[in-house]
């Protein structure tokens, strides 16, 4: 309904949405005392945005290009953000980790204040983070974007300390160097084997692009007679028909001499303990010895998120998934890996998405408006071998029934043409180019 | 959700001493904002539509129009997409033509990529023989076209290739373009013309 006020001659129009809250429409912004415009009424204010990859900085790009007035600090840990997504091509060497490598300094430019340190804890009452360097930053509304963290006790003989010599690089950096080095440095005949996570994980097509051009990289480098074997706890995986296709026409799968074996979870693929000295993986039915051993753990929430009281029992981050601000604490919202968005994965697509959507809430919230109807879309890319690449995309709206996102992801055509495969690499390479420079440029 | 209904009871008290008058009825779940369905494409597309490369097209500052028929060919499969087809099919008319609104306003820029000036000098004179009619301005205007000046190349090649094998539409007047480019100097006539809008940084 539309309400009008008359003061002083001047007519204020207000519309009262489906909820029944006011939002002033028009006119609004040339009564001063009265109703200050949107966008004094944001100045000044306050937004402490924690983790500074693609989750983390679109939403504090993003706010700042709705209301320079707003105060915007960054607390990352790292000096540089070093990408996961295209990592899997730095480990087969056709990328270097250079390229993935990214600067937070464009950042400034926009007027965000970056500060490159740890948080360690978060208090929702007193609205005021504070970090392991022993510093405290107030915030009106705080963005939570820590990416996950692993569960170091879910396999046995798999922690911490030796993921030092058994790479995850599930989180890019020395991690991808190392699983590099032991990847070239495999005798050929060997066996890698890569041990996949339980839904939900960050990525979910990323170990099989992963073992993709592993293989890639063996048929390409004399190591023809190696193999990769995926030991998995699911039955299936996003664009498996796709994977299981480019794999029989590149590395034999299906054949006696396939490159690639997968074992799933109903074949014994779960794997509840490794030996690191021997490289011994236990999995349900069978022992499987490796050569080069890449775990992937299971996954949960970055550890500020559990810290700060953020996380449900499984781990990962409840939010009111219109607005991202989280069902446990207000004035907190979570976004990207951390939080759980209805069927959005876990990319760095959505995390991009999920800011943007944060922001216009952060912004509505301050300014005192109701939020907007949101809109999402993810993409994720997979590069398979040479010339091939496929995708899976989506566009997502937030049910109001179910008070959660939905939204039907369709994957690249089993029929696509060569032509096609080869246009969605480079669409991959371009996807990253964009998606850096929408998130930190 | 609590504060807002602190500030609508505000509101409320203020406009009952105010004299508020209530009129008109209550509208439904607010339709999604141009910018924010806009903003969603930028993972791909670049911040508003403009494109960091090397392939996928820069979309900002392209005809309206253009934009919804773009949109459309995708939606209803009759234009050649890798992954366009796939997400148009999710957008309403009424989205398209506001995302369309939304990126003409925008600025585009014309991307900064290596050319073979040799074959732009070429792409030069066809474009100015053949194509100049409908794509003004060398390919800058955009008036019912996509902007050809300043394009990723990657992507021109990909919609030139898709106009010749038939996987995209064309008007027979366009087509009789391409037709005599080709008949001359086959396919290194549309690799000419490609680099010559590729060398356009307006
Ligand atoms: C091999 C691989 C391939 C992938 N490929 C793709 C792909 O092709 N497409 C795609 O969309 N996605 C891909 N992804 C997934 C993508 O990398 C993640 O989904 C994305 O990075 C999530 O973004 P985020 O902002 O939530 O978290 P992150 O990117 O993890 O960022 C979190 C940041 O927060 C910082 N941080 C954490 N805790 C603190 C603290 N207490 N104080 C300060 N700072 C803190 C961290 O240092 C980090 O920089 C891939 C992932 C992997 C592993
Ligand atoms: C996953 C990456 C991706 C996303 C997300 C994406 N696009 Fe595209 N877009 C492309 C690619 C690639 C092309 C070239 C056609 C193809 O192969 O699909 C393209 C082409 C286009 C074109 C045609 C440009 C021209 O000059 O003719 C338009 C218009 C367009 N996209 C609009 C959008 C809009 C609007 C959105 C958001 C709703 C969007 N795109 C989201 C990748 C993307
Ligand atoms: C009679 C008018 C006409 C002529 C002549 C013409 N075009 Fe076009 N062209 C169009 C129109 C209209 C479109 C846009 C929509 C479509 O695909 O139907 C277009 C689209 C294009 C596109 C796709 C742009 C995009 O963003 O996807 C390319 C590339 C192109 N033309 C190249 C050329 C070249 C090269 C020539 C000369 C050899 C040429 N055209 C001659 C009318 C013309």
């Amino acid at each position: 309904m539309a309400v009008r006020a008359i003061e002083g001659g001047v007519v204020l129009m207000f519309n009262v949405n489906r909820r029944g809250f006011l939002k002033l429409t028009t006119a609004a912004a040339t009564i001063p005392a009265l109703s200050v415009p949107y966008i004094a009424r944001g100045a000044g204010q306050k937004v402490v945005v924690i983790g500074g990859g693609p989750g983390g900085a679109t939403a504090a790009k993003y706010i700042k290009m709705a209301n320079p007035q707003i105060h915007v600090t960054l607390i990352e840990s790292s000096k540089e953000y070093i990408a996961c997504f295209l990592s899997n091509e730095a480990l087969i060497g056709q990328r270097t980790m250079d390229s993935l490598t990214i600067s937070f300094d464009s950042l400034k430019k926009h007027g965000i204040h970056i500060i490159i340190e740890t948080v360690t804890g978060i208090d929702p009452t007193s609205k005021m983070v504070s970090t392991r360097e022993g510093n405290t930053h107030t915030y009106d509304r705080c963005v939570v974007a820590p990416g996950i963290d692993f569960r170091w006790d879910a396999i046995e003989g798999y922690n911490e300390r030796t993921s030092e010599t058994i790479p995850h690089a599930w989180r890019a950096g020395v991690q991808t160097s190392l699983l590099r080095k032991q990847i070239e440095s495999m005798r050929d005949g060997g066996t890698l084997i890569i041990v996949a996570p339980p839904n939900p994980f960050r990525c979910p097509p990323g170990p099989y692009e992963r073992a993709s051009l592993i293989a890639h990289y063996f048929k390409t480098h004399g190591k023809n007679k190696s193999k990769i074997i995926i030991l998995d706890p699911k039955d299936s995986f996003i664009k498996k028909e796709l994977f299981i296709q480019a794999w029989s026409r590149m590395y034999g799968y299906g054949t006696q001499d396939s490159m690639i074996q997968w074992v799933a979870g109903a074949e014994g693929g779960k794997v509840d303990k490794i030996d690191p000295k021997t490289l011994v993986v236990q999995a349900q039915i069978e022992d499987f010895k490796a050569d080069v051993l890449n775990v992937i753990p299971p996954q949960k929430a970055g550890a500020i998120a559990a810290t700060a009281g953020l996380t449900d029992h499984q781990g990962w981050c409840p939010v009111n998934q219109k607005t991202f601000e989280s069902t446990l604490h207000t004035g907190i919202h979570v976004i990207g890996d951390s939080c759980i968005a209805g069927s959005m994965p876990k990319s760095a697509y959505s995390a991009n998405a999920q800011a943007k959507v944060v922001a216009s809430a952060v912004m509505t919230s301050l300014e005192g408006r109701e939020p907007e109807t949101p809109s999402y879309v993810n993409t994720c890319y997979s590069i398979a071998g040479h010339n091939y690449g496929f995708s899976v995309a989506a566009v997502y709206t937030f049910d109001d029934d179910k008070k959660t996102i939905t939204g039907k992801a369709a994957v690249t055509a089993p029929d696509a043409s060569p032509v096609t495969l080869k246009r969605e690499v480079s669409y991959a390479h371009s996807w990253f180019k964009n998606i850096v420079a929408d998130s930190w440029q | 959700m609590r504060k807002n209904k602190a500030s609508l009871l505000a509101v409320l008290l203020w406009g009952v001493a105010g004299g508020l008058v209530i009129v008109g009825n209550s509208s439904a779940a607010d339709p999604v904002t141009p910018r924010m369905l806009s903003y969603a494409c930028a993972g791909c597309h670049g911040t508003n539509g403009v494109s960091a490369g090397p392939a996928i097209p820069t979309i900002a500052g392209i005809d309206a129009d253009y934009f919804v028929s773009a949109m459309q060919g995708y939606k209803k499969d009759e234009w050649a997409s890798t992954v366009m087809g796939r997400l148009a099919k999710n957008y309403s008319d009424d989205q398209i033509i506001a995302m369309g609104k939304f990126f003409a306003k925008q600025q585009f820029v014309p991307a900064d990529q290596v050319v073979d000036s040799e074959k732009a000098a070429l792409g030069k004179s066809l474009h100015r023989q053949h194509c100049e009619k409908c794509h003004e301005n060398d390919g800058a205007s955009s008036e019912g076209t996509g902007v050809l000046a300043g394009q990723w190349m990657p992507y021109l090649h990909a919609a030139l290739h898709d106009y010749i094998s038939g996987m995209r539409p064309m008007s027979k007047n366009m087509e009789a373009k391409i037709d005599a480019v080709l008949k001359e100097h086959k396919k290194a006539g549309i690799e000419a013309l490609v680099h010559f809008y590729g060398s356009k940084s307006h």
